[in-house]
């Protein structure tokens, strides 16, 4: 008996909804353990000072306080860390880079004594010249952050480009081919324009917390993480402890989006509960939160040349982005940005160069699409430039120049599966293109993005004594579905009732390794070392059966729930239970790597397409979105729900960063670190329609021609608005959000800002 | 400081208890192991410490504990009943309504709130009545739909 998909392909309810609608769900800011302690953290009022001093007297005698730690508490530690570069102290080290950044952490019986003795804690700066703008920061006068850089840590498999060694280039990367010179040259139309991201707070709604306890047997965290195999990896640095001491459990995750990628608060808590000898728990606030993480900000500088008929000859950008503090993940987002920011179009000659700076601000890093949309919004307008300039139809200007499926969209890497004509050509007619002299007009954007991150992962399946299963794996849950999709593929795969499967997650001291939980890569990569885990059951299952029947291993064949010997039905219960005599179980493992179907990389090209129909209120410049189209090119649904879920999401998080959402810095310090002045999307800014759109070749490497999605239906959205906004206002936008203020001052100047001298040539 | 003397009724049952005059009832509850309502904004701008009071939803973060004295409180923890979800609870399920869940506990209770003083309401209605909770995860769709499919289940009665 084979298994035909009925499992998967199915919209089955979320394995965790009941938990969730009931509350029971527990998020690690609801866990606490006896005689648990509570940490508040002291932040830097500075945004560049040497430290000369940290007065804690007053604070020591503060009640309920247990014990105060600064950066010179961190001698028998290693005190950075840093999944790239070590550069990221856990306590700022005579030095502060950033308003906002830990100075101490006060230790106290209760979270209100902490909170009360931190604003004791008196610090005596010495000021030093501060940069927060990374063109700024790039200048020969600028203020260096890092005179002496971290030593390089990061892992096989980033693809991040290199470190930048000099003044405050944080990482470089580049990208080249063909002869871009020449290529615009002979160019009919040549058109210039620089492009501007916003620095955007990713806001996952449980915020940045952790609990740390260290016993007998190593340290064990409690942490709302993505990743908890790099946080291990940071601890086990930090602390000098093997890995197998180091326990890092993630339960249910208050929202990720990437932004709970790598350490954050850990490490502090992890050397707290090392110094203390007691159970810390350490909770931030939005505010704190906000000055953990936040994306990298991208100024963009592009040229592209196209003939009369709107053929690409050369492309060129120049990419700065403004990271922050510290490396974190910027040289990725920086990489990730190169490789998209030209779209998934032929370019015969291609010229990309990337700057990541650092400047006194929050250091960056990961946020859904990480490096995609900054660099997509630039590349997708100089489309819908092109069309308009060269009197061609812009979804026939990109039709003429898409990459094909099979063809190449980098020049050694996998070939692009899907099929973005047909994708292309769908999103067309949902938009319905309406006539921007009546009021409404419609944009849309493509990207293709090389996700998938880093093929290294491993699974394990236990068929139980009584047939029933737990999968164990290292993907962690926070929202996507993870638990579900892969709930329903290891049920799949055994024939087995959705209700007699269990997936148990994250956890490194029981669960197998896996690299990340990022780059929408679980149900491509995770979901194939669980089938594989499947699969190594089985075999197990139909040798013990073949043993415990004395038969040929050939004559025992895998049926639903069991195996069938000689064509009698064994159950799996039956077939542990005969070989053990009493109880047992079976074990399978699969491990992925880079290797077979993922020796190429990207894993998958993550296909993003969004359209809009866009009006505009001429008096207050307010953007309304009458509809929003999104395309799940997904190869495979396996839960088709979930995929819509993932896709509105991500569109809805895009339209908070085309519209709305922007960190700004004025002086030293962010001006609106909270929610009522950083505006994120509310059930009023919906969209009036939503068509959400499934496409399923089965043309990727995941499971059943699975690939990923989650982060694609963001990627395009920031260029699609402003490319509606344009064709609605004659004004060619160039910066996001797109608020209120800047769409009537683009209405009032009735120009573009940021004019560049471009011309047909 | 000082401590006060409450009387009030807590997911059904009737509670007295010694409480400190500055303890936000948000910490009183999660302290007593009711962890539904979730601290996040803490400027009762985002709704996931969402309570009802009365029957009416309310930010947990920015309300004290003695302010509930003499009053009727609900938490999520007290929606389904004997283990039976309740219909908006389920329709929240059905319709996928919720992602990492963190929001999901005071959106439930919200959305409870609105179909008790409102059995029909419009998707105007709803996206009124919900614009003080806020969902990072699934982009508000799916919540809609939910609220719009447990108000048609219960209606069918009066067709
Ligand atoms: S935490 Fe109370 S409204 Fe946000
Ligand atoms: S489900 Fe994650 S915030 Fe709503």
């Amino acid at each position: 008996m084979d298994n035909k998909p009925q499992i998967v392909g199915r919209s089955i309810p979320r394995v965790d909804g009941v938990a969730k609608v009931t509350g029971a769900a527990k998020f690690a800011i609801d866990l606490s353990v006896p005689g648990m302690v509570f940490g508040a953290v002291v932040r830097s009022e500075r945004a560049h000072a040497e430290i000369i001093d940290i007065d804690t007297r007053s604070a020591e005698q503060s009640p309920g306080v247990v014990r105060i730690i600064t950066g010179r508490d961190l001698d028998n530690v290693v005190p950075y860390f840093g999944h790239i570069v070590l550069d990221h102290p856990i306590l700022a080290i005579e030095r502060t880079l950033y308003y906002g950044e830990p100075i101490a952490l006060v230790i106290a019986r209760s979270q209100q004594a902490a909170t009360h003795a931190a604003s004791q804690v008196e610090v005596e700066y010495r000021e030093l010249p501060y940069v927060t703008d990374a063109l700024e920061a790039l200048k020969d006068d600028a203020p260096i952050l890092h005179p002496q850089r971290g030593e390089v840590v990061r892992d096989l498999g980033f693809d991040a480009g290199e470190e930048g060694g000099s003044g405050n280039i944080c990482s470089l990367a580049s990208l080249d081919w063909g002869n871009v010179d020449s290529g615009f040259a002979a160019a009919d139309l040549v058109i210039e324009g620089e492009f501007r991201y916003p620095m955007l707070y990713g806001y996952a709604m449980e915020p940045y917390n952790a609990l740390a306890v260290s016993g007998e047997d190593g340290l064990t965290v409690y942490t709302t993480t993505q990743h908890p195999y790099m946080v291990r990896k940071d601890l086990a640095r930090i602390l000098s402890l093997p890995f197998a001491k180091v326990r890092v459990v993630v339960p249910y995750v208050g929202g990720g989006y990437g932004t709970k990628s790598y350490s954050k608060i850990e490490p502090l808590a992890a050397v707290a509960a090392q110094l203390t000898g007691l159970p810390v728990k350490v909770v931030l606030g939005v505010e704190e939160s906000i000055h953990t993480t936040r994306s990298d900000s991208a100024i963009v500088r592009a040229r592209s040349g196209y003939t009369a008929q709107g053929l690409l000859v050369a492309r060129a950008f120049e990419i700065v982005l403004n990271s922050g503090a510290y490396t974190d993940n910027s040289p990725q987002v920086g990489q990730k940005a190169v490789n998209t920011c030209f779209g998934p179009y032929r370019t015969p000659a291609l010229s990309v160069r990337m700057r990541s700076v650092f400047t006194n601000t929050v250091p960056a890093s990961s946020l859904r699409g990480f490096g995609t949309p900054q660099g997509t919004f630039a590349g997708e307008l100089q489309m819908d430039e092109a069309a308009e300039r060269l009197g061609i139809d812009p979804v026939e200007l990109r039709k003429r120049n898409l990459v094909g499926p099979g063809e190449e969209v980098i020049p050694g890497k996998r070939a692009l599966e899907a099929n973005l004509p047909e994708d292309l050509e769908l999103l067309s007619k949902s938009v319905d293109w309406p006539d921007p002299g009546e009021g409404r007009a419609s944009g849309l954007g493509l990207s293709a993005s090389d996700s998938g991150a880093y093929p290294s992962s491993t699974a394990l399946v236990r068929i139980h004594a009584d047939g029933s299963a737990s999968a164990l794996v290292g993907a962690t849950e926070m929202g996507q579905g993870s638990r579900t999709v892969l709930a329903q593929i290891a049920a799949q795969e055994l024939a087995l009732p959705m209700e007699l499967v269990t997936i148990v997650s994250s956890d490194t001291g029981i669960g197998p390794f896996e690299q990340t939980t990022g780059a929408s890569r679980t149900t491509t990569v995770v979901g194939r070392s669980l089938q594989a885990a499947c699969q190594d059951a089985r075999r197990q299952l139909r040798a013990l059966a073949a043993e415990v029947h004395e038969v040929a291993v050939e004559s025992v064949q895998d049926a639903p729930g069991g195996v069938l010997v000689d064509g009698t039905w064994r159950s799996f219960a039956e077939v542990i239970q005969g070989w053990f005599g009493a109880g047992g179980e079976v074990i399978g493992t699969g491990a992925i790597r880079r290797s077979g179907d993922f020796a190429e990389t990207p894993v998958f090209w993550e296909i993003g397409a969004a359209g809009v129909i866009v009006s505009v209120d001429r008096d207050t410049g307010e953007v309304s979105v009458e509809k929003l189209a999104t395309i799940g090119d997904v190869g495979f649904a396996i839960n088709p729900a979930m995929v819509h879920g993932q896709d509105a999401g991500a569109a809805l998080m895009g339209l908070g960063a085309a519209l709305h959402e922007e960190l700004v810095y004025e002086g030293e310090m962010l001006t609106n670190p909270n929610l009522v002045d950083y505006r994120v999307p509310r059930f009023e800014d919906l969209p009036r329609e939503m068509d959400q759109m499934l496409v399923e070749r089965q043309d990727g490497v995941g499971p059943y021609g699975s690939k990923g999605a989650g982060e694609g239906g963001g990627n395009a959205i920031g260029a699609a608005i402003a490319s509606a906004i344009a064709r609605l206002l004659g004004v060619r936008p160039r910066e996001l959000p797109l608020t209120s203020e800047r769409v009537w001052r683009l209405l009032q100047d009735g120009r573009i800002p940021r004019e560049a001298d471009d011309d047909l040539s | 400081m000082s401590a006060r003397k409450i009387s009030f009724v807590l997911n059904r049952r009737p509670q007295e208890t010694e409480i400190d005059d500055s303890v936000l009832l948000l910490d009183f509850l999660r302290d007593r192991g009711l962890t539904g309502a979730k601290p996040s904004c803490e400027m009762e701008v985002c709704g996931s410490c969402t309570i009802l009071i009365d029957g009416l939803p309310f930010s947990a973060c920015t309300t004290l504990a003695v302010e509930v004295e003499g009053r009727t409180v609900e938490t999520i923890e007290g929606v389904a009943r004997n283990g039976e979800l309740h219909p908006i609870q389920e329709a929240f399920v059905e319709r996928f309504a919720m992602q990492c869940g963190f929001c999901t506990p005071g959106m439930v209770l919200t959305a409870k709130a609105l179909l008790e003083s409102n059995p029909d309401p419009s998707r105007d209605d709803i996206l009124h009545w919900m614009e003080g909770n806020i969902c990072r995860c699934t982009g508000y769709e799916s919540i809609v739909e939910a609220i719009l499919s447990a108000a048609a289940k219960a209606g069918t009665g009066d067709g």
